[in-house]
């Protein structure tokens, strides 16, 4: 057998002074031949990212520096490369896609242009040739009308034809190696499988290494030739894809694995017969209406005729890809935006058309929790001042709102001597923690949770799970669910509803929905999931 | 992109609407008669009448403004009181100059801030980076007046290196010209490098931690083109923006300028007219002056669509 493109030995990447902990990247071997495709899993501050980005020679220079080992490109250190070398490298023997498709590509150049400006690069090719290589490689990664879409900015495109921008980018030269971070994390689900099976196609048409950074075992599950799991900054185990997914040897592998959620629905309790809490009908959203100079501008019908319900200590998923209108029915339903038409009933009363000051009082009856937990609390406030500025603005003293935010703190799992500390001193999952406290300081009826468990990592993912599900049963609340990911609604929701382009198009008991859908395209998000096959672990 | 730069074009009528307006009610609002405080404290009453005859004063204010408002729109802005000589004609005589000066600022001040900003931002915390900064603020500390001196007296007087004051047409010969708009140009640009300077290293800063610059790392390209083609290229539109801002602040300093320099553009009409009392003169000016810089920030808000494809309204 041939030398491995890229061998990685013994590397340690520091961390700047005052870090968590002295090394980003601890001791870490691991090689990826050609043909082979290397996951790299792991959880955020794992190392993971931090190791592609010293493959590229991308890391800020003086904040991560490689302190030992080597890393091995086709036998040449380039760790020992000068910049100009490195450059070279970069480009014409190893490339990278990125995970944020939205933003890996400058917003105000052409994508044929930015394809090849590789070719500008590396090659004296003149602009004529460039240009028909760069047809070539859009081509090669299933563009439609490459010669149109030359001419397209970014922003003119959709998540997954940016990232396929992006792959032909990569590929123009034919590199021995491909890192890919994270590139299908931004995506949804189904745009996610097509270009988990373009990079495989293309991994074997071309016969290159390719090193995959993931955090989600689904896509391990799909794509992987061996696998690296790494957990704070080190290898902790290592070996072939169907050697890792079935046994583990790890615990820490075990315990990742087993977080991942199942998509075979557990059995459900069915709640108790009540009145519903939440009851919209005939829910309509329009975005974008004529204005003065309006004539020509496109209204888009975010929501359309939706019918939803929800009884106190039942679970309603609303899932669906982006541009589904889910988000948009959680919006209206809390009245951030103003739907068009349709009624909402919170515990009886048809909310959607009261004014701010007929709303208000009405308001605390429905709380919501939101995706980033990073940018929904105020940096400036102390999380206390955060929990109880909601009950004091309805009339609670501060005394017995703060007696009562210590209290929510020990439910949600926190120190109630942490109410003093600032968002920043809490990591992402503690966040999300507070958000759910600060919802329930309001001891509202319903709650949304908007993606609330997105952009968590798995572990911390399951943690915030039981959570929601422990104060749903709790104060019996009425819990609209929305998500993109069918493994986490198959976990915790009752009942699903379906959304397609503002639809919905399937509703049902989450059994019924996962084991027997009806439409189409239900079939197809659940087709499209990654690591389908995979039980992972059994619900329990 | 016709329609954008339509509407746009649209949007500026009110706009010069709401300052035809208030220049006109400028004159009639003042307390007491305009026609003597014009006409200074040694006129008689005659010499008053006669005023107000010759700026219609007269006639009732809604006639005025219709009369007003018709003559303007035929390019009539009045007649100087003093010179008897129309307004329009004393701007465009006195119109060179003041664009040629402006002109030679934005250049200068751009090809050189633009550039000192973006090594700034690349190399920021050090001590190229520093120094920019220290510039910028000592640039927008020193009042032109001073610098202006300043730089007579080392550069013409000590050093004999360029005329003192005055004005050349380039249209009379390109050297002259340069020799006389060298030293009110580095007067005036001195706080327009600094504002710019600053303003472009705040938004390269920023651009260089987006994702599309790693990207261009990743491609292999190296710091002078990424800092071109992918920075600047986007800091373009907050950079342009400043530039706007920049020409009205241009206008308060051409008349600091052109009278240290003693150069006759539309600065020293408008500082001769004040000292006058000239009323029609001012009234033009100021008209003319708020066109100019409607017109400046509509050539700005069109360049966005130019710059930034996602721009379109």
């Amino acid at each position: 057998m041939s030398a491995p493109v890229l061998d990685i030995r013994g590397l340690s990447v520091s961390l700047p002074k005052g870090a968590d902990r002295p090394l980003a990247v601890e001791d870490v071997s691991f090689s990826v031949d050609a043909g082979e495709l290397v996951c790299v899993v792991g959880e955020s501050g794992s190392g993971k990212s931090v190791t592609a980005f010293t493959v590229m020679g991308l890391n800020p220079p003086r904040a991560l520096r490689a302190v030992a080992g080597e890393v091995l490109l086709q036998g040449v250190d380039v760790l020992k490369q000068s910049t100009p070398a490195m450059r070279r490298l970069r480009g014409e023997k190893m490339a990278m896609i990125f995970q944020e498709p939205m933003t890996a590509l400058n917003p105000v150049m052409k994508v044929g242009e930015q394809i090849g400006e590789m070719l500008e690069i590396h090659t004296g090719l003149g602009p004529a040739k460039r240009r028909a290589r760069v047809l070539e490689a859009m081509r090669d990664v299933n563009l439609p009308e490459p010669a149109s879409l030359y001419h397209s900015y970014p922003h003119q495109l959709s998540g997954g034809q940016r990232q396929r921008i992006m792959i032909a980018m990569a590929l123009t030269l034919e590199p021995a190696l491909l890192i890919a971070d994270e590139p299908t994390t931004a995506l949804d689900v189904t745009t996610q499988a097509q270009i988990l099976a373009l990079i495989k196609d293309i991994q074997r048409r071309h016969g290159m290494a390719v090193l995959f950074i993931t955090h989600d075992f689904g896509v391990v599950a799909e794509i992987a030739d061996r696998v690296a799991v790494m957990c704070n900054g080190r290898v902790v185990e290592q070996g072939p894809a169907d050697r890792i997914l079935t046994r583990p040897e790890d615990p820490y592998t075990q315990m990742l694995m087993a977080a991942v959620p199942s998509l075979t629905p557990p059995a459900r309790l069915q709640p108790k017969p009540a009145p519903p809490a939440l009851e919209v009908k005939g829910l309509n959203k329009i975005y974008g209406s004529s204005g003065w100079f309006g004539r020509g501008r496109r209204q888009v019908h975010a929501a359309q005729d939706v019918d939803l319900t929800v009884h106190p200590g039942e679970t309603l998923g609303v899932v669906g890809e982006s541009g589904s209108g889910k988000s948009t029915v959680a919006r209206c339903v809390v009245r951030l935006v103003d739907p068009t038409s349709g009624t909402i009933l919170i515990g009886g009363q048809d909310v959607a058309r009261l004014n701010e000051r007929r709303l208000r009082p009405r308001r605390r009856d429905i709380q919501i929790v939101f995706q980033d937990p990073y940018r929904s609390l105020n940096p400036r406030r102390t999380v206390g001042q955060s929990i109880i500025e909601g009950p004091m603005n309805f009339g609670m003293g501060a005394a017995k709102a703060l007696a009562n935010a210590r209290e929510l703190m020990e439910v949600v799992g926190l120190l109630p001597e942490a109410l003093d500390r600032f968002p920043h001193q809490f990591s992402g999952g503690q966040r999300q923690r507070i958000c759910i406290a600060r919802a329930l300081a309001m001891e509202p009826k319903v709650l949304i949770a908007d993606e609330a468990v997105s952009a968590l990592d798995v572990s911390v993912q399951a943690q915030v799970l039981d959570l929601l599900a422990d104060v749903r049963a709790r104060f019996d609340l009425a819990m609209l669910f929305i998500t993109h990911d069918l493994r986490v609604a198959a976990q915790i929701c009752d009942r699903i509803m379906v959304m397609r382009y503002g639809q919905v198009v399937e509703q049902g008991l989450t059994r019924d929905v996962f084991g027997n859908p009806h439409h189409d395209y239900t079939r197809a998000l659940l087709d499209a999931a990654p690591g389908r096959e995979m039980s992972f672990a059994s619900a329990s | 992109m016709l329609r954008y730069i339509l509407l746009r074009v649209g949007a500026t009528v009110p706009v010069m609407a709401v300052v035809a307006l208030f220049v006109f009610l400028m004159l009639r609002l003042t307390p007491g008669d305009p026609a003597a405080v014009i006409a200074g404290d040694y006129a008689t009453s005659e010499d008053i009448a006669r005023i107000r005859e010759q700026l219609g004063l007269n006639e009732a204010i809604p006639y005025q403004f219709v009369t007003w408002i018709r003559l303007l729109l035929q390019g009539d802005l009045g007649t100087s009181i003093f010179t008897s000589l129309s307004v329009t004609t004393l701007i465009s005589q006195r119109i060179e100059p003041t664009v040629m000066l402006a002109l030679t600022t934005i250049l200068f001040s751009v090809a050189v801030a633009v550039p000192l900003g973006a090594i700034a931002a690349w190399k920021a915390g050090s001590l190229i980076d520093r120094f920019v900064m220290l510039f910028s603020v000592a640039g927008f500390s020193v009042p032109v007046f001073v610098l202006g001196y300043v730089l007579i007296y080392v550069l013409s007087m000590k050093l004999n290196l360029l005329p003192v004051q005055g004005y050349r047409s380039p249209w009379q010969g390109i050297g002259p010209f340069l020799a006389h708009i060298t030293l009110p140009t580095l007067t005036l640009s001195v706080i327009f490098i600094a504002l710019i300077a600053r303003m472009t290293r705040a938004s390269a800063i920023e651009i260089l931690q987006e994702d599309y610059v790693r990207t261009a790392h990743a491609k292999g390209q190296n710091e002078f083109t990424i800092l071109t083609r992918h920075v600047l290229a986007n800091a373009a539109v907050p950079i342009v923006t400043v530039i706007g801002i920049g020409i009205a602040l241009l206008i308060g300093g051409v008349v600091v300028t052109e009278s240290v320099y003693n150069i006759p553009g539309l600065g020293r009409l408008v500082l001769d007219a004040v000292l006058a009392r000239d009323y029609p003169i001012i009234q033009g000016l100021i008209l003319f002056l708020s066109f100019s810089y409607i017109l400046i920030n509509l050539l700005i808000d069109i360049s966005y669509a130019f710059f930034d494809p996602r721009i379109r309204y």
